[in-house]
């Protein structure tokens, strides 16, 4: 560890902003009002697929409180359409898309008119009067009709519905499962879902014409993805376009992503000289959120006589929905799947096949832990499969094919460069922790009794802080470097401006105690300015567990320039050596006895007041910047284990999770409380995905359970507590050594729970693949292995 | 506002009185939102289930996306703002703050009612009495194992 990174670095220290949202003084978009603002509505389609013939507004025009309405012909001239394009898939297909649909809608809840009134619920009202002359059209709600020759098609501008596909190949994986002494099979299932931020999107754009100045202030994770995108969509100088993101209220990467309707705010601000306000409501999030999952992944485990993994070959099909995601492309899950499948193991023959096909459904986007959950889940599966047919412990054929200590770095079969993994101790951690011998005593005595109990395990990888050569590459104006400016006030206090934002995870918090740390002045003395395009340096914003690696460097190093600043002031000014001092509690103190010469302020106050004092060339400045990108890898990977046990109720097919242990390394840890907390938050969210969270559609497409009374997400009380351990290998890329977090509770929790319903049903038979794992599945994977015998 | 149609309503928030004229169908949260610009009061769903708007009307918890504003009337309301003044809930906003029992904090207010509420009707909760009394209060952030152990440390 570098001498200067002392505490409170790695302390449990709790969030300064915390304690407005504590007091019910957080300021969320909602909260904000501003003069002469008017509400925006959206008319949506009903219809998963359909032409629009005309459409009426006049009576809707004439509806009380009603400003304007706009068509997608309206807002042509204020706003330019898009094509989600990404270079490093250039045989992608990136229809075009605009803000409001012009002659089809092409997912249920696709805007298509919009009211801007004085108040939302006239705007409400008033979407109610717009007669739209639609022409249903054939909807297609699954891959495997999307991609039959002849289906109907989603954009008239492809030939057929197949949006993208792709292989990565390492060694024969054919030939070795040919000539494998054992090969599982299966054919797994994830549902679609979505992130479900407690605060739904939102928006309030005000355009000043007289300055062509747009404001927005938006519930988001990226400003400056925001601001550089509304500058080019709208045409503006991108200088005089600011998006603030105040509190937000949960993301989860749902909102780092361009919307239309939010998009179409901007552009009515624009059009109208005057504020508007849209707040998405919670139909609305459910239908036009990004979603996530909606994969078919069929795998194949070839093993060896002696146990070792011989080859592993999967096909993923999987959908965008009726558009790809701007700015990113929805590819991602899907590569993420093809280079994670089986990534824990040592791995020569390795072949991963995607396709990803238009339908007419919602777009899927980036939803926390893109594709991770999946790429664990079948290849854990695949070794409890492949332990019962080898007639081994699970846990065995595990440590017997992890890749070790003595394999790192490699670059693994899926593609991705692994620095140092440690897959062995954190299975030796949770077994320290989870007795696995008591728990099957314990697991016989019950099935006994009638009771079902399972132990799940899921070892999984986590790549996070992505380098910047992904989206470089593939022309995206989005930022994987971060830039953080410091600037010490006379009194010696500090801000600290950064582009990573802060939507709960406390990242803020995280950054102030890097900087605390390097700086030695208290915490207290130190503010996070963050989410702000036009006070922060140009960054990435919070997404892809990037901001305690990234933002986490760049803060250190730029407390480093500040703090050789300040030294060097201090070493002319006392006729010491600055190498002979040090500053600790806002102290400049000597450094072999502690002697206490002057406060960190007075040299402040000299820096700001009295240069003249200093000699020109003497490196006195108090506000220094620094910026920060990781090199030459494409992510930086960390990995863990969780550990589920359940019991099922095979009368009812409820699962109960009991006990939730998960072994982490993320390297160095920034803040164990924070850490903690965001992977139980994670687990949570793993365990709505693994057990409740499913898009359920009617048969002609329409969206069954767009409400919390149908969609399910996890509630405290059918929650277990979850245990947290860490394992520590600091990443060597960077020299904080810290990996994001943010990934790893929904990365691992998935499978955990399938291998522990599988576990705790295995008496019967059954095998479930199909996630989530809802009663009705599991009582018809039961009842169909009864049947059969 | 089409004042014709208006109901006059007067009402105690946060020990405060308030008179309104307020529009049938406008419903409580939007009127403490927008009207009173008590913000504390968050939105998640508009149709009772999330609980985010939980406020405490005559003593009571209720969901105020699930109340007009008419109904109010006569009433005495308290809403975060009001019980973050009183100082009646101190102990429990400093032990979530301790613990990080919040994460982007849409939940808190509602939830900081809710258990002040459990604690005054069951002072020495069980976890899983925690757990159950929160249950109408859904927390997409934390995994509510920090809010229960703040809860626990508050009740010990
Ligand atoms: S907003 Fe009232 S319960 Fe969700
Ligand atoms: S802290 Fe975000 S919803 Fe509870």
């Amino acid at each position: 560890m570098s001498t200067d990174l002392k505490e409170p670095i790695g302390a449990e220290v709790p969030r300064d902003r915390a304690k407005r949202l504590l007091a019910g003084r957080g300021r969320f978009v909602d909260d904000i009002s501003l003069p002469r603002m008017v509400h925006m509505a959206f008319l949506r389609s009903p219809y998963p697929h359909a032409r629009i013939r005309g459409i009426d507004t006049s009576a809707a025009a004439d509806m009380p409180g009603v400003v304007r309405v706009v068509t997608a012909a309206d807002l042509a001239d204020v706003v330019s359409t898009w094509r989600p394009l990404h270079n490093r898939f250039p045989t992608m297909a990136a229809p075009e898309q605009g803000v409001l649909a012009t002659d089809t809608a092409r997912f249920q809840g696709e805007a298509v008119a919009a009211v801007l009134a004085a108040t939302r619920a006239q705007a409400e009202d008033a979407c109610e009067a717009i007669v739209i002359d639609w022409q249903a059209l054939a909807q297609v709600g699954d891959v495997a009709t999307a991609l039959t020759p002849g289906a109907p098609r989603i954009h008239e501008e492809m030939s057929s519905n197949l949006a993208f596909e792709a292989e990565v190949v390492a060694g024969d994986a054919e030939a070795a499962l040919a000539n494998a002494d054992h090969v599982v099979e299966r054919t797994f299932r994830f549902h679609r879902h979505t992130g479900v931020s407690l605060e739904t999107r939102g928006i309030l754009a005000e355009y000043d014409p007289t300055e062509r100045r747009l404001t927005v202030y938006q519930s988001h994770q990226t400003p400056h993805q925001q601001q550089d995108l509304y500058a080019r969509l709208l045409g503006l100088p991108e200088h005089k376009v600011r998006v603030i993101c105040p509190d937000v209220g949960g993301a989860f990467g749902v909102k780092h992503h361009l919307y239309p309707d939010e998009l179409a705010a901007c552009a009515a601000a624009v059009l109208l000289g005057r504020p508007v306000k849209f707040i998405a409501d919670r139909v609305e999030s459910f239908m036009t959120d990004v979603h996530c999952r909606d994969h078919e992944v069929h795998a194949r485990m070839g093993f060896a006589a002696d146990g070792q993994i011989v080859g592993l070959a999967i096909e993923d099909r999987f959908n965008a929905g009726a558009y790809g995601q701007h700015p990113r492309s929805s590819v991602a899950e899907g590569n993420q799947i093809t280079r994670l499948t089986g990534a824990p193991y040592r791995l020569e023959n390795y072949a991963a096949k995607l396709k990803m096909a238009f339908l007419n459904r919602g777009i899927l986007g980036h939803i926390r832990a893109v594709g991770h959950p999946i790429a664990a889940a079948v290849s854990e599966a695949l070794i409890e499969l492949g332990a019962k047919e080898l007639g081994r412990d699970a846990l065995d054929l595990r440590r017997q094919n992890y890749l070790r200590d003595s394999d790192f770095p490699l670059t693994s079969a899926g593609g991705v460069a692994f620095e140092r993994l440690s897959f062995t101790q954190c299975l030796d951690k949770a077994l320290s922790l989870a007795d696995v011998g008591a728990f099957r005593q314990e697991q016989a005595a019950l099935r006994a009794k009638g009771i079902h109990r399972g132990i799940g395990f899921n070892t999984f990888v986590e790549l996070t802080a992505i380098g910047p050569e992904y989206y470089g590459e593939g022309g995206q104006h989005i930022s994987a470097q971060e830039t953080c400016l410091l600037r010490m006030e006379a009194s010696g206090q500090v801000r600290i401006h950064i582009g990573t934002t802060d939507q709960g995870q406390g990242i803020d918090t995280g950054i102030q105690q890097v900087v605390a740390g390097v700086l030695g002045i208290p915490l207290d003395d130190i503010e996070v300015i963050s989410g702000d395009s036009a006070l922060s340096p140009m960054g990435g914003g919070s997404w892809g567990s990037r901001g305690a690696a990234l933002g986490g460097e760049v803060a250190m190093r730029a407390a480093r320039t500040l703090r050789l600043n300040l030294l060097s002031m201090a070493g002319f000014l006392l006729q010491k050596s600055a190498d002979d001092l040090d500053l600790v509690d806002g102290i400049v103190v000597d450094r072999q006895h502690g002697t206490a010469h002057m406060s960190t302020a007075d040299l402040a106050k000299i820096g700001h007041f009295r240069p003249y004092t200093l000699p020109s060339d003497l490196p006195s400045d108090l506000t220094v910047t620094a910026r920060y990108a990781s090199r030459d890898r494409m992510f930086i990977a960390g990995n863990g284990i969780q550990v589920a046990i359940v019991e099922v109720d095979t009368g009812t097919g409820l699962v109960r999770p009991l006990r939730h242990l998960v072994v982490h390394d993320c390297g160095r840890v920034l803040n164990p409380l924070l850490v903690r907390e965001q992977i139980r938050g994670g687990v949570v969210q793993g365990l709505g995905s693994a057990l409740y969270e499913e898009f359920r559609y009617a048969e002609n497409g329409a969206l069954l359970n767009a409400s919390f009374a149908d969609y399910l997400v996890p509630m405290a009380a059918e929650m277990p507590d979850i245990e947290v351990a860490h394992v520590t290998t600091p990443t060597e890329t960077s020299e904080l050594g810290a990996k994001g977090a943010g990934e790893a509770g929904l990365a691992g929790a998935v499978g955990a729970i399938l291998n522990a319903v599988n576990d705790a049903i295995s008496p019967t038979g059954a095998f479930l693949t199909e996630v989530p794992l809802t009663p009705p599945r599991i009582l018809e994977a039961i009842n169909r292995v009864a049947q059969i015998e | 506002m089409l004042d014709d149609n208006n109901t006059r309503i007067a009402l105690t928030v946060n020990g405060e009185t308030v008179t309104a004229n307020v529009p049938a169908r406008l419903n409580l949260a939007d009127f403490f939102r927008h009207d009173l610009g008590l913000t504390g009061t968050h939105v998640g769903c508009e149709h009772g289930v999330c609980g985010a708007c939980t406020v405490l009307v005559d003593g009571k918890l209720a969901r105020s996306c699930l109340m007009l504003a008419v109904q109010s009337d006569g009433a005495r309301v308290e809403t975060i703002e009001g019980a973050d003044a009183s100082g009646r809930i101190t102990k429990l906003q400093q032990a979530f703050h301790r613990r990080n029992a919040l994460q982007c904090g849409f939940c808190t207010p509602a939830m900081l009612l809710t258990v002040g509420e459990l604690l005054r009707v069951n002072p020495k909760p069980s976890r899983d009495e925690v757990r159950d009394w929160i249950s109408g209060n859904l927390c997409r952030c934390t995994g509510y194992q920090a809010i229960v152990d703040a809860v626990m440390e508050v009740s010990a």
